[in-house]
């Protein structure tokens, strides 16, 4: 195991590979506050590093999977959580936790989320929501609060955006929380709740993108972004989700607003088989057979 | 290796095509398939939805073929052998997840039992129209394997070979089937496991501290790890080094794909197959591949008894295209009469490698049907008068 103890050493820095810095994330840019309290949670849930790999989808967010010191797939754009869900199933011991963006998880993926969560296969998201496409330069995306200034809504957007916790809990996730990058703590602390959990979970982490949001809005750096998490925040644990959507300036509702029980999709089916085929039934194996 | 006996339906049994496929699938140690359903593919996975959980597998039928082609390939790093089926409109929805399993080096086989298009076409009725598709349908340059059954008994055979082949050179292997050749039944013999010989996934016998995910020693195919061993590799779609991060220059670009190119095309030789008859004193040869190689057998019959020196080719692997062979027989036949499904795809190969030492007289089919062999006929006659 790590020795975190050796204070000389940054406690993220085992799970981080080192040789690939400096990354790519923008002065300002939340992304890399959402590593360090996900390196923070597998400190604290203790999880065994080598069960676990982590699978990103395209965009700013999907580059996490290139920094961290596990088994990453850097996917397809939108394809995350069909990968993982294949991984999953494939090797029922692993944990698979999704890495992704709004764009890339609730736009072009947004197919494969909802029939995630409503499958309930035991997958770990953490969707680190900029509100825009950030890596091709400020387009609208799905979670775009109506009226901000995108490069393809430069008039302001006026599209309705997703309530991406409201989604998810209603296509059937076992846990669903929300935080900003202000919220280091708390996030590291719902991580590792969720990897408590068996089923689909789901964080979302609302984080700046000084470059393309925060400046084409005018909220400033991402100092200002900061203060501006840290004044209108509003810890509403277990709040209806249908009453957490975000504003362009307003209150951002934070908190677990989720969390429940029910079977996971691995644990339906080894039922349903054991009903109908009883000892003809063969769990699947360790995967070694393929192997010569 | 031979196969897993677990598996393996050993007997004599009477099949179509798409189950055979299902058979072959299972003997070649295929313990997850993600699809999402399309006639006329659907009865391999239905088939493969029953066995499997008796083999110790799954089966997830997904929310489209996008889903489903990168799911099948979640489960090729979680340690399984792997496959999708489709036909042509899911086909061109998988079209990315090929070109990421080719430049992520996933072995991995999709199936796609041809049926008429474009678009939704003739969904219950043959054609050999996706044989560009598959070679090309991904963006980038690549290679991939293609291979085509002519029968319920090829469809269990090749689908194992495929299977072994996608794990001989960690590439996309396509099967590619067409609606007849699916829904055909015939006799189909399914060995004894210790029979059947099975390629095993070419897993690094490395280190953690040696491993390198994506470097080669000479053979141009690197070994793979699965997730979950500890050795913390990384794997994407962007260009990447020999350690699997991404790299993006010209020169890491360059190295990549012309690998990716060029451990297929230099084993070109090996992974070609095909059957040939009557070619020693033939002036006219018949290249055909799936069920239309069995409509241009009756049409090589008939001018045979008329006199008409033909021989036959057919093409078991349609890519890599077997170029040196054509250009063997360009050197002493006079023509080649190529019948296909389809308004002219293959011929174009043909063609390609005759470079103009013998003519190419195409059969062009636009599908729903197979061809009446008397069309083939009447151009073997023609190109046996050139």
């Amino acid at each position: 195991m790590l020795n975190v103890v050796d204070d000389t050493v940054n406690p993220v820095e085992p799970f981080l590979r080192s040789d690939r810095m400096p990354h790519i994330w923008c002065p300002g840019c939340g992304i890399g506050t959402t590593v360090n309290s996900f390196a923070r949670a597998l400190i604290d849930s203790k999880i065994d590093l080598e069960s676990l790999a982590l699978v990103s989808g395209i965009g700013c967010t999907g580059r996490v999977a290139g920094y961290v010191k596990l088994d990453s797939f850097h996917t397809t754009h939108g394809r995350a959580i069909p990968f993982a869900t294949g991984l999953k199933l494939a090797n029922p011991k692993l944990n698979v936790v999704v890495y992704s963006g709004d764009g890339d998880l609730s736009a072009i993926g947004g197919n494969h989320l909802i029939h995630a969560a409503r499958r309930n296969i035991d997958l770990k998201v953490i969707c680190v929501n900029n509100l825009i496409y950030a890596m091709t330069g400020g387009q609208t995306a799905p979670t775009t609060p109506g009226h901000a200034i995108t490069s393809t809504n430069p008039y302001g957007t006026f599209e309705p955006a997703f309530n991406l916790p409201h989604l998810v809990e209603a296509a059937g996730a076992v846990y669903v929380a929300r935080w900003t990058t202000f919220h280091v703590r708390q996030l590291a602390r719902s991580i590792s709740e969720a990897f408590q959990k068996k089923g689909f979970s789901f964080i979302e982490v609302i984080s700046p993108c000084p470059t393309l949001y925060q400046r084409r809005n005018k909220m400033g750096d991402g100092l200002d972004t900061m203060k501006y998490y840290k004044e209108k925040s509003k810890v509403k644990n277990g709040a209806p989700t249908s009453e957490v959507g975000l504003t362009l300036n307003g209150e951002i509702a934070v908190g677990k607003f989720v969390d429940r029980d029910r079977p996971d999709y691995q644990s339906m089916m080894r039922a349903q088989y054991v009903e109908s085929l009883g000892d003809r039934y063969i769990e699947e194996p360790e995967m070694e057979c393929v192997c010569g | 290796m031979k196969a897993d006996p677990n598996g393996v339906l050993t007997g004599t049994h009477f099949l179509d095509g798409d189950h055979a496929c299902c058979e072959g699938a299972l003997a070649a140690g295929a313990r997850f398939a993600a699809g999402y359903p399309i006639t006329p593919s659907t009865e391999i996975v239905e088939r493969f939805a029953a066995r499997v959980p008796t083999v110790g597998g799954s089966f997830i039928q997904m929310e489209d073929e996008l889903a489903a082609s990168i799911a099948l390939q979640g489960g090729v790093w979680g340690g399984a052998k792997a496959f999708t089926v489709t036909s042509g409109p899911g086909f061109s929805l998988m079209m990315e997840h090929i070109g990421y399993a080719a430049m992520t080096e996933t072995p991995c086989v999709f199936v796609d039992v041809q049926r008429g298009g474009p678009s939704t076409g003739l969904p219950t009725l043959p054609a050999q129209a996706d044989m560009m598709q598959a070679r090309w349908g991904s963006h980038g340059d690549y290679e991939i394997i293609a291979l085509c059954p002519n029968s319920p008994q090829e469809c269990f055979d090749l689908t194992i070979k495929a299977f072994n082949l996608s794990e001989e050179f960690r590439v996309p292997v396509m099967f590619m089937m067409d609606e007849v050749v699916g829904h055909m039944t015939e006799k189909v013999v399914i060995p004894p496991a210790d029979q059947i010989e099975v390629v095993p996934r070419k897993h690094t016998r490395k280190s953690v501290e040696d491993y390198l995910p994506y470097g080669t020693n000479g053979d141009m195919v690197p070994e793979i790890a699965h997730a979950g061993e500890g050795y913390k590799f990384h794997v994407t779609g962007l260009t990447h080094d020999e350690r699997g991060y991404p790299n993006m220059t010209p020169q890491t670009q360059d190295k990549l794909v012309k690998r990716l190119q060029n451990k297929i095309r230099s084993a070109a030789d090996r992974i070609c197959m095909f059957e040939e008859d009557r070619l020693e004193n033939a002036d006219v040869v018949v290249v055909s591949y799936g069920i239309t190689s069995r409509v241009a057998q009756r049409a090589i019959d008939l001018a045979y008894e008329r006199g008409l020196k033909v021989g036959k080719l057919r093409l078991i692997t349609a890519w890599p295209f077997p170029d040196k062979k054509i250009v063997e027989l360009a050197a002493h036949v006079k023509a080649f009469v190529v019948p296909e499904l389809n308004l002219g795809q293959m011929v174009r190969e043909v063609e390609r490698a005759a470079a103009g030492k013998a003519k190419t007289y195409p059969v062009p089919h636009a599908g729903g049907g197979v061809h009446n062999p008397e069309e083939i006929l009447n151009v073997i006659a023609e190109a046996s008068r050139c």
